[in-house]
């Protein structure tokens, strides 16, 4: 299936792009799509942290993703 | 009252306030969050800040929510600026007001601790002599 990935900050400067669109197998969790970015953009890892978002809101590493989901790399917030 | 807003215009600090101001709320309290000229002696031009727009505000209306909830606060006004800001200037004005002064102490420093850690918004800091982004690495 796919899916939207937004990238957001130094996530962006990472993935080369703000949006890219990939194919995942169905039923991918949050915690097993980190994994496969991961091994796509290494420099993931050097992050003090990051999260994903799905459809805005912050995900837990088991929360199931769908088609058309749209997913977000949230690095380190820095507001304020 | 809740009033969220991210902006990509200078702060209107004296419009956060006024809109907080309520005859049934003695204290108000505000917070204005401005960039500094320089970070560990290096000396900042200007930064530049991004967000996640939909979900930034969402999360910022969770704040204001649970500073109402958790503290006691009557009303919220968060505005958050985005762009090319430059020292001196305000990135984050924050305005509480609630009958009395505790709770709106309280729901402030509430309010600008949990955005620093929940609200996808982002900045690079730009020095004569390179860019980061904040926070961003170990």
């Amino acid at each position: 299936m796919k899916i939207n990935v937004l990238a957001f900050g130094i996530a962006k400067e990472i993935v080369g792009r703000p949006k890219e669109v990939l194919d995942v197998s169905d039923g991918i969790t949050a915690g097993e799509l980190k994994v496969l970015l991961e091994e796509k953009y290494p420099d993931l890892l050097k992050l003090r942290s990051y999260f994903l978002a799905v459809n805005e809101e912050y995900a837990t590493e088991e929360q199931s993703i769908k088609a058309d989901d749209e997913i977000a790399l949230i690095p380190p917030v820095s507001g304020g | 009252m809740v009033d969220v807003k991210i902006l990509d215009t200078p702060l209107d600090t004296d419009l956060c306030l006024r809109q907080a101001y309520d005859q049934q709320c003695g204290g108000v309290v505000s917070f204005v969050g401005t960039v500094r000229n320089e970070t560990q002696g290096r000396k900042v031009r200007r930064l530049e800040f991004e967000c996640y727009l939909p979900m930034a505000q969402k999360e910022m209306r969770k704040i204001a929510d649970e500073a109402i909830a958790k503290c006691g606060a009557a009303h919220v006004v968060m505005h958050h600026r985005i762009g090319t800001i430059y020292p001196g200037e305000a990135a984050v004005v924050i305005v509480v007001s609630s009958p009395h002064r505790t709770a709106a102490f309280e729901a402030c420093q509430y309010a600008i601790d949990q955005l620093k850690i929940t609200v996808p918004i982002w900045k690079k800091e730009f020095f004569e002599d390179g860019e980061h982004w904040v926070s961003a690495h170990p």
